[in-house]
């Protein structure tokens, strides 16, 4: 078995008396998509911010090839350039249009020259379907447009591991498939990425395992067929079976971009 | 109306002065503005503390007052004396009214702007030079349009320690002709049109610059 690209390794973090993570752990090897699903307040997102250090966290560490990003001396600037990262709420640059959002890490980060730092973002842009929309602003732009190019803007540092953090969770449902499309694509095209999401549909055709995150534990993981159809935990099964009887029947195939939305 | 005429002709010249004091003050106020914002929210606790408590002390105490602190000191210190006494102590004023106008504007922002610009891999101070500030300055528009109506307006206290400006002009001119009335009225419409002028500008620039949110 390959190397993991990502080495997670007993992530403890609390915000006050509040223990968010209590000890989770996972190795992402390359190429290798990782959904992670949850009740909310069961620290997904944390994890995710632990992981590129926007949090860093109280105990534990993790480990980018062989980085360690909770050490120190490691710059972790250097390091965050190879880990995208996509939040739920876009976070685009509200004062640059969507080329020069996808330009600014280009020319600020990897200091490349403005005429090279535009070629490439035109072609990030193309690659989300939104050349047409480069020189829109982001109130301009509808809200999978915006991810889209949140997207963009992440994959033109060309990261080596990509975040994704409820990428679909502030979106109108009609939109939120254009979002999915991107991200399988980069799947297919072999992108490692760790995601926090409810889309069930996109979690069984894409993802290689889930893991289910509970009261700041793993409470269960494995293969999606697996982890759909003979859960190990019971508490996945009514973890399941909630998003069910809420968003319909999303673990079935061929229900993908049916309109179901869970949180 | 002669007298009134003559009066205006007497302190329009002056204008310039005013216009230097408010300019400058500005200028150097947004700047100073800025770095007290950004120390009092990015900054390391020692910039913090002294941010907040700048700002705090400053605006409990009236210009007048910074003014004469500031001729007092400085002339005693470096000798300086004139203009560029009053727009230090100008300066030292509208620098921490500003820095509030800079700080609420960066705490409209919300933390996803910051934590947008450290996942791409920015440096602290990469994010803050061209993702918050750029966003921040549109944001305080409006406030500091209306802090520059004051700064304006506030450069007459220069008079109290002996800058020529449009305000002492006409106290001098009232004085000379024992007569004050039209000399303050004269000196009250070129305010007004200063002031009114100023605010067509930045409305100008805030129909230019503003953020679509």
């Amino acid at each position: 078995m390959t190397e993991p690209i990502l080495r997670v390794e007993n992530i403890h973090k609390a915000y006050g008396p509040t223990e968010v993570l209590r000890g989770v752990s996972v190795d992402v090897r390359p190429g290798e998509v990782v959904v992670i699903i949850g009740p909310s307040g069961t620290g997904k997102s944390t994890l995710l911010r632990c992981v590129n250090q926007l949090t860093p966290p109280d105990q534990g560490r993790v480990w980018l090839k062989d980085v360690e990003l909770t050490d120190k001396r490691t710059d972790i600037n250097k390091a965050r350039e190879r880990i995208g990262m996509v939040f739920q709420d876009f976070n685009l640059f509200t004062h640059l249009t969507a080329l020069q959002n996808v330009m600014l890490g280009l020319t600020k980060v990897k200091r490349m020259k403005p005429t090279a730092a535009r070629a490439k973002a035109v072609m990030e842009l193309e690659k989300v379907g939104l050349a047409d929309k480069a020189d829109l602003y982001p109130a301009e732009l509808s809200g999978g447009q915006k991810q889209r190019a949140a997207i963009a803007r992440s994959l033109a540092m060309d990261p080596e591991v990509m975040l994704f953090d409820e990428p679909t969770s502030a979106l109108d449902p009609e939109l939120i498939g254009e979002v999915l499309e991107v991200m399988q694509d980069l799947a297919a095209e072999g992108m490692t990425m760790l995601v926090v999401s409810h889309e069930m549909g996109f979690a069984r055709e894409v993802a290689d395992r889930i893991i289910f995150l509970e009261n700041g534990v793993i409470a269960d993981e494995g293969p999606p067929e697996q982890f759909f159809t003979n859960p190990k935990n019971p508490r996945t099964r009514e973890f399941l079976w909630k998003l069910t009887e809420l968003y319909g029947n999303h673990g079935e195939k061929g229900s993908r971009r049916s309109g179901r939305r869970g949180r | 109306m002669d007298y009134f005429l003559r009066c205006l002709k007497f302190i329009l010249p002056a204008a310039k002065v005013t216009l230097l004091l408010t300019v400058a003050a500005l200028a150097l106020g947004l700047v100073l503005g800025l770095l007290l914002a950004v120390a009092r929210i990015y900054g390391r606790p020692p910039a913090r503390s002294f941010a907040a408590i700048y700002s705090r002390v400053v605006r409990s105490l009236p210009t007048l007052v910074v003014l004469f602190l500031v001729y007092s000191f400085v002339t005693i210190v470096f000798g300086i004396r004139g203009v560029t006494t009053a727009v230090i102590a100008l300066t030292a004023c509208t620098a921490a009214y500003q820095s509030e106008i800079f700080r609420g504007a960066i705490q409209s922002l919300g933390t996803g702007q910051m934590a947008a610009a450290r996942s791409l891999g920015m440096t602290k101070s990469v994010a803050v030079r061209s993702v918050i500030i750029p966003q921040a300055l549109r944001l305080a528009i409006p406030s500091w349009s209306n802090e520059a109506a004051i700064v304006l307006k506030d450069s007459s206290l220069a008079s109290a320690i002996g800058t020529t400006e449009i305000f002492r002009r006409a106290q001098q001119i009232g004085a000379a002709n024992h007569d004050y009335l039209p000399a303050f009225l004269a000196c009250g419409l070129i305010y007004f049109c200063l002031t009114f002028l100023t605010n067509r500008v930045l409305d100008y620039v805030q129909k230019r610059y503003r953020l679509k949110l």
